[in-house]
């Protein structure tokens, strides 16, 4: 789709035709510190899901999953014991070997951000990563997670430790009281970072679940970056709604894009979607639309103030604008056929990609994460971008996420993941849902191309 | 964005970077939108007091000069008032040492009286070339007009002193229920306390990604393109037989400068990438760096424009920033999607940015400090190369013209507005086109 020219150049820089900048520096490690219960293994997951969401390749390495697979069974809290020398050999051995598997994420998977996730609460298991780092030309950013609250530490060792596999066959007591045994072994010997000492390195710390950081030596944009999205999290129970407008004239005719408004049955969407807001009973909701009118006509009916950010507009079929998929197939089959190979990256001529449109909705997430209860009333592309990000859906899937008119999704954050409840408020609606087709060929006949279109007018 | 105004606090002793950082954010807030306006307490105090002495002013147990700096404070504290409630601010920069807790108290029920949010923006260094090095910029005073260097560094270092034994530095647990950043050394290292919402958010993510190091930015357009001569707006064309020269001697230019890792940008049009091409270096492209979106009026001639879209064309010269092309985009758009570059540029050191008219309009608006006004009238153009050094408070500007010749895409606000607009007035209002 590029004249052979442009792929050249493409290949002459140093990153890819992502509408994201590249940065093509060193791998970089990312180190977590703290005593159990701290939160660090739901930072590391969440900021993972993040820098893969905004296209930088990013893994996880959990040492506690390291040490389950090498003693089958857990038996109790001595395992962590400052003097038990069998099982220091063993934890010493898993560290080792996850610090393997992040050298072959970076050289062989073509990793780019690696999350050490582990208390490393000791200067001496600190050095040891830096060392490894040093050697092959990492970089590592520590963060460190502090926070002396008795009441959150308890509401972390029920969210998360109760449903981990070392407690699988405890009750909740005994889980407990063995847990917070636990947490005893490492108090001892634990050495925070030092701010004089260690003054020299790039880290953050967290105390007491974001109400204060202290931020020291950020090397470069990925760094700020993390800093930035690690500063705006937060871990308040919320929900966040996400929704299509309600049926357009355009979706009845089958025609993509344009800006129409809605046809009677998306009319009467928004007056269920009102009441089902109501019905809901959510303390200082946000509501945020597009700059188009068919989500502004779906949030009208809300009777509240909502917000419209231009970010949240439908993704910009450039030459296929209004048209339906028949008269795309007509005019632009190798396009078309073009998409269809890789639905993520594909461009439309003077249009959009799903890459571009993640790039675009970056601060959408960032808000989103900032606020507590929000509704977003948006489309189609844009709700799977959204989705995406929330359940933690690789590039390839997220175009082909299911996101039907008149259905509301309730994301509520549990655990280390989320909760997802649709709704079908109970109104019919066109299916404007295209499965990715068996024959992508760009010499494929009309009929396999357009095998996968739904119905419409 | 906003919801209550909010008032930004310096605190700090004197040559610690609170005007830069003020200036600085002041700029920075204006450009993405949000009305800020800072209030120097100093300059306050410069007229009240016609002439300044010395540093006996300044001195905790001078009780006239204590009187009139509390006065000076509240009279900028009232146009800060006057300012967020009755101006339209959104943010107020109170630009002072604020170095006791007591000051910082009476600011904070100035605020809760008013509706304000607090947020304290501290500045703490004990390098003492950073200190001398600000001194320098600070010397730069109305205050020290008179004086020889000498005698106004001493003068500035006794200043200083005065403040040193009453100053009480914002306090991880004496003042945990404030909102603060703390910025120590220059930006090696921040301490953030309670972040309330969006725009303390920014303002932390903006202060930390700041920094002093000397360093120049380069900002051009892509060399002359097909569409440039043909007069024709947007599209993604190739570059002219011109316009590639213009990029060999780019690259002649570049290596002349002698600039130690220089980073260079593209947009995903061919016309930077061809320009770039030349240079024979690493690049990056950025989408967000492309051409304004004329959406209906791509490619078009401006007389076109004025055959099938009249009204749009003079709505647009009515309010060229906020106009927004049908199915394109407007300058206020363009900020917008340019933000991320803007924080890219204040991350990076040396930076050649090849773009377009648009968007190198609205990158140099912001180093510039323009207004929304006169953005879209920028001059930028082809073949010229813009040097912006950052330079005391504010950026110096090398204009460089590379000495190619090459179409004129300038387009004055016309003088005929859209009442007289008339068939008659079309021959003088494109006379102003470019001749192509």
């Amino acid at each position: 789709m590029e004249l052979p020219q442009l792929e050249h150049m493409r290949l002459r820089r140093c990153d890819s035709a992502a509408s994201v900048p590249q940065f093509c520096n060193s791998p970089t490690m990312i180190v977590m510190v703290g005593l159990p219960a701290r939160g660090k293994t739901y930072i590391s997951k969440k900021l993972t899901r993040y820098l893969n969401w905004i296209g930088v390749p990013t893994k996880m390495f959990n040492v506690g999953q390291y040490r389950r697979e090498a003693v089958k069974i857990y038996k109790n809290f001595e395992f962590f014991k400052p003097d038990n020398e069998e099982a220091m050999r063993i934890r010493k051995a898993c560290a080792s070997a996850a610090l393997k598997d992040v050298a072959v994420y970076f050289t062989k998977e073509q990793g780019q951000v690696a999350v050490f996730d582990a208390t490393n609460t000791t200067r001496e298991r600190r050095l040891i990563i830096i060392s490894f780092a040093k050697e092959r030309g990492y970089k590592v950013f520590f963060v460190e997670s502090i926070c002396d609250d008795p009441e959150i530490i308890a509401e972390n060792i029920k969210q998360v430790k109760f449903g981990s596999p070392d407690y699988v066959d405890r009750d909740i007591e005994e889980a407990n009281e063995d847990f917070i045994q636990r947490i005893e072994c490492y108090k001892a010997s634990y050495m925070p970072i030092d701010d004089d000492k260690d003054r020299k390195l790039s880290y953050i710390k967290i105390f007491d679940v974001g109400s204060r950081y202290l931020v020291n030596r950020v090397q470069d944009h990925i760094q700020s970056r993390i800093v930035y999205y690690l500063m705006n999290i937060h871990v308040t129970p919320r929900s966040i709604y996400l929704s299509r407008h309600g049926e357009s004239e355009l979706n009845l005719l089958g025609r993509i894009g344009g800006d129409s408004g809605l046809s009677p049955r998306g009319q009467k969407y928004a007056n269920a979607l009102a009441a089902f807001i109501k019905g809901q009973n959510i303390s200082d909701l946000k509501v945020w639309t597009s700059h188009m009118r068919r989500t502004i006509q779906t949030a009208e009916a809300l009777g509240v103030q909502y917000e419209q950010w231009k970010a949240l507009n439908e993704i910009d079929a450039g030459v296929c604008e209004e048209l339906t998929y028949e008269e795309i197939q007509e005019n632009f089959p190798e396009e078309f056929a073009l998409r269809d190979q890789d639905k993520y990256r594909y461009r439309y001529p003077k249009g959009e990609s799903y890459e571009d449109l993640v790039h675009r909705l970056e601060p959408v997430i960032m808000e989103l994460e900032r606020q507590e209860n929000v509704l977003v009333v948006c489309h189609q592309a844009i709700m799977r971008c959204l989705l995406a990000y929330f359940l933690d859906k690789p590039a390839d899937e997220l175009p082909y996420l299911r996101c039907p008119l008149h259905t509301v999704l309730k994301l509520t954050p549990v655990a280390y993941g989320c909760k997802v409840e649709p709704f079908f408020l109970n109104i019919e609606a066109v299916n404007t849902h295209r499965e990715r087709p068996v024959n992508v060929d760009i010499n494929r006949n009309p009929e396999d191309a357009l095998q996968t279109v739904p119905d419409h007018i | 964005m906003t919801n209550c105004p909010t008032l930004i606090v310096t605190v700090g002793l004197p040559a610690r970077g609170k005007t830069y950082i003020s200036k600085k954010l002041t700029r920075y807030l204006n450009w993405i939108g949000v009305p800020t306006r800072e209030f120097n307490v100093g300059q306050y105090r410069r007229e009240c007091v016609k002439i300044y002495k010395s540093f006996e002013f300044f001195r905790p147990d001078n009780e006239e000069g204590l009187k009139i700096r509390r006065q000076c404070a509240s009279a900028a504290l009232n146009d800060v008032r006057q300012y967020l409630t009755e101006e339209g601010g959104q943010v107020a920069v109170f630009d002072a040492t604020n170095t006791t807790r007591e000051r910082r108290e009476t600011i904070i029920q100035f605020a809760e009286q008013n509706g304000f949010k607090v947020f304290f923006v501290e500045s703490v260094c004990e390098d003492p070339d950073v200190i001398q090095e600000n001194i320098v910029v600070s010397l730069g005073s109305p205050d020290y007009t008179n004086c020889n260097t000498e005698e106004a560094v001493e003068d500035f270092m006794k200043r200083i002193k005065c403040y040193e034994n009453s100053y009480e530095t914002l306090d991880e647990v004496l003042d945990r229920d404030l909102s603060f950043i703390k910025i120590m050394d220059v930006g090696q290292r921040y301490l953030v306390n309670r972040v309330l919402d969006h725009i303390q958010s920014r303002i932390v993510y903006y202060l930390m990604n700041i920094h002093i190091t000397p360093r120049s930015i380069y900002l051009c357009r892509h060399g002359e393109s097909e569409l440039n001569v043909k007069g024709r707006i947007g599209g993604d064309s190739g570059l002219t037989p011109r316009g590639k020269e213009f990029g060999k001697k780019l690259s002649n230019f570049i290596q002349s400068q002698g600039i130690s890792d220089l980073k260079v940008w593209t947009s995903q049009m061919k016309r930077t990438i061809q320009t770039a091409e030349a240079l024979n270096v690493p690049y990056e492209q950025w989408k967000v760096l492309n051409e304004i979106d004329a959406g209906v009026c791509e490619e078009m001639r401006y007389e076109e424009i004025q055959d099938n879209y009249p009204l749009e064309f003079a709505l647009r010269d009515q309010d060229k920033y906020r106009y927004r092309y049908p199915k394109g985009e407007s300058y206020e758009d363009l900020v917008q999607r340019l933000e991320p570059v803007i924080m890219e540029l204040e991350r990076q050191e040396n930076v050649l940015v090849i773009c377009h008219q648009a968007v190198m309009r609205c990158l140099l608006a912001y180093f510039l400090d323009k207004t929304a006004e006169e953005l879209p009238y920028l001059k930028c153009p082809l073949h010229t190369v813009l040097k912006l050094t950052p330079v005391a408070y504010g950026c110096k500007v090398e204009s460089i013209s590379l000495n190619v010749d090459a179409v004129n895409t300038h387009r004055e606000r016309p003088e005929v507005g859209i009442t007289t607009y008339n068939h008659t007035t079309t021959q003088p209002q494109l006379m102003q086109q470019q001749l192509h």
